[in-house]
């Protein structure tokens, strides 16, 4: 699967509503996140991907960029 | 949302939900007659998620909720100390969403016998507090029972040495069992249950249990959320009254038309047979409690009855109180079902093997309920059964005589036809009533009824149990019910009347009765009674109130029946009065006792 294959594979998670997701690497924490909404996005990430995070990776991500570098990184 | 898409009954798809819970809730949003519901959620754990798909589910059953959610895990200070947003809130339904996380202590190895009984009377008066507590909102309470733990260090022995974590949440729940026992406005959310069903490697995941304090999984909410709404739709009278059957590969396998009767599978003695016997054993026990059932099929009524002949056949001809067998449309005969049993086609779910009979009742007559079953009998109790259509909150001896009760209908309707007039029929009925104020025996037959009854009904008021309880022992109202005998057998209680004493005047905010006494003159003999209760009460006059709804029609012009005055009149909602000093009893047929 494609960087950009998986980019799509997450932002077709998102309801309509809420699309404005890019996949940036840079390190700024994505604003009015709260844990709830990131916890919402993990779980359907590992749902769709069919995969499960462990909980140190999880400490790890701060925006798609790294989430998306993650999911390749467990998809090989 | 199209039938065949539906992905929120069974099976439901908790990815989709999941995902497009926003998509679907705009979607949900748009249905006719929402009825507006407070739904306060007391979460043990985070319950975020719970609240938006539960959403989605109340809207689906017709219930748009506001919601009260507590602060993470402050359903104990919430409930017993309320807080003045609860408060203001004033919730029709508090849903406590516990856990085994919950639990305050289990027992440890080396706890004594006195030590565990001790332990477990704690757990238990903690909940007994909250719900005796919440009585203040005079709500219904659903409460979760408890999940088993994922892990059991003692192994099998921890179900049953009185150390275990099993064997001590079986006793808390049998503990929660006896109190919703007791508790009238409480129900249980078998979360036991239901984590069985899922399987409890699936109802639980540790890693969100640990990130966000979920206690169980996010793919499990869906099917947690449509389980609370089972039981919210129950208690606001969404149930359904009557299965509707299709005979041929769906009662018994074969065509009885083309294979006679010796050539249907039906009984034991084929895994095709014993497959269909067992829908059939489903069917009848779902009868036994209350369901109504009937035929819908393109059958010559001769061989469909016949059917019901074969030795192995659970089901009987006399057990459906509908038989419609013959050539005509289904949706013809459906509506004919409807009207004959007198329940609107909404109480109605249809089961037919096949897809073209289910798709044309479907979209001819869209209130009826028609789960997407597929051909295989194998699949049809699990469609009737998760969509929880015939959810009961209680099991009354009324709803197990019930279908007797349209039996007997069926007699009265055949002896009606030999009558020189209808007031001689009347007559013959030898009918007699009791008219009494409410008494405790009644409280949850009477709320059962206010909460289901649509077509004869002024107001289309609903009551929780415990405002029913409190109205009962209060001076300000008088509320009445009505009971029926008549030569044919106990119709049990089919009226209530509910009036509210301000000043001299009495106003009628409650005025039900069940359509099974139609046109017997039972209102006349309740009005007789209200009438005579406020001249005790030294009350000049009542006022009536006819709010007028999609299946009310038949009452708007009640009032007028009964010779009160039209005072005014907004749409089609009207506002009436009586003066009663000089009023007269009306009802000529029911001999009445009264209190």
């Amino acid at each position: 699967m494609t960087r950009s294959d998986v980019f799509r594979g997450v932002q077709d998670i998102y309801d309509e509503d809420n699309l404005d997701i890019r996949d940036s690497n840079n390190s700024d924490v994505i604003e009015d996140w709260d844990s709830l909404d990131r916890i919402n996005l993990v779980s359907a990430v590992e749902r769709e991907f069919q995969i499960k995070f462990a909980l140190d990776e999880l400490a790890t991500f701060q925006n798609y960029g790294s989430l998306i570098d993650l999911i390749i990184e467990k998809l090989k | 949302m199209s039938k065949k898409e539906r992905k929120i009954e069974y099976q439901i798809d908790s990815d989709f939900i999941l995902r497009k819970k926003k998509s679907i809730k705009k979607e949900l949003l748009k249905k006719d007659n929402l009825i507006e519901k407070n739904v306060a959620i007391l979460g043990g754990s985070t319950t975020s998620e719970i609240k938006n798909i539960l959403e989605i589910f109340l809207l689906d059953n017709g219930i748009n909720p506001n919601f009260y959610e507590s602060q993470y895990n402050k359903y104990y200070e919430d409930a017993l100390f309320g807080n003045e947003e609860l408060d203001k809130f004033n919730p029709d339904i508090v849903y406590i969403h516990t856990s085994n996380k919950n639990i305050v202590a289990f027992p440890e190895l080396g706890s004594s016998e006195e030590e565990i009984t001790t332990l477990l009377k704690n757990e238990v008066k903690r909940y007994k507090s909250i719900w005796s507590s919440l009585s203040r909102f005079n709500c219904a309470i659903i409460q979760n029972n408890f999940e088993y733990t994922v892990d059991r260090s003692l192994g099998n022995l921890d179900c049953y040495d009185i150390h275990g974590k099993t064997h001590f949440i079986n006793q808390l729940n049998n503990e929660f069992s006896k109190g919703a026992r007791e508790i009238k406005s409480l129900y249980i959310n078998d979360i036991n249950y239901l984590s069985s069903y899922i399987g409890l490697k699936n109802w639980f995941d540790r890693s969100l249990w640990y990130q966000a304090k979920y206690a169980l999984s996010m793919g499990s909410i869906p099917e947690l959320a449509f389980n609370i709404s089972k039981i919210i739709g129950a208690i606001f009278g969404r149930t359904k009254k009557c299965l509707v059957l299709d005979l041929d590969n769906t009662c018994w396998g074969g065509v009885i038309g083309d294979d006679g009767l010796d050539g249907i599978y039906i009984g034991i003695e084929t895994a095709i047979a014993e497959s269909f016997t067992s829908f059939q054993k489903y069917a009848k026990e779902l009868k036994q409690r209350g369901i109504t059932l009937a035929v819908c099929s393109k059958n010559d009524f001769k061989n469909a009855r016949e059917g019901f002949e074969h030795p192995d056949s659970v089901l009987k001809f006399d057990d459906f109180t509908s038989f419609k067998a013959n050539w005509d449309p289904k949706y013809e005969n459906i509506v004919d079902i409807a009207k004959e049993i007198n329940i609107g086609t909404d109480a109605l779910v249809f089961i037919d093997d096949n897809p073209a009979e289910r798709d044309i009742v479907s979209s001819q007559v869209p209130s009826v309920v028609v789960p997407n079953v597929g051909n295989d009998v194998i699949h049809f109790i699990d469609h009737i059964d998760r969509n929880g259509y015939f959810e009961p909150t209680s099991l009354l001896a009324d709803d197990i005589n019930r279908n007797e009760y349209y039996e007997g209908n069926k007699k009265r309707s055949e002896d009606e036809s030999t009558f020189k007039s209808y007031d001689e029929f009347l007559v013959s009925l030898s009918m007699i009533a009791e008219i009494k104020s409410f008494s405790s025996m009644y409280l949850d037959r009477i709320t059962q009824l206010i909460n289901k009854t649509n077509q004869f009904n002024l107001t289309t008021k609903r009551y929780t149990a415990g405002e029913i309880e409190r109205m009962s022992s209060s001076n300000e109202y008088i509320k009445i019910y009505g009971k029926l005998t008549d030569k044919y057998g106990d119709n049990g209680l089919i009226a209530a009347t509910i009036g509210r004493i301000e000043d001299n005047q009495c106003h009628i905010d409650l005025w039900l009765m069940s359509c099974r006494v139609l046109k017997r003159d039972m209102e006349f003999a309740m009005l007789d009674e209200l009438v005579r209760q406020c001249k005790e009460k030294d009350i000049s006059e009542i006022v009536g109130y006819f709010y007028k709804t999609a299946k009310n029609n038949i009452v708007s012009d009640l009032y007028d029946k009964f010779g009160f005055r039209l005072r005014s009149k907004d749409n089609e909602d009207t506002i009436w009065n009586l003066n009663i000093s000089h009023y007269t009893n009306e009802n000529k047929f029911i001999r009445v006792q009264s209190d």
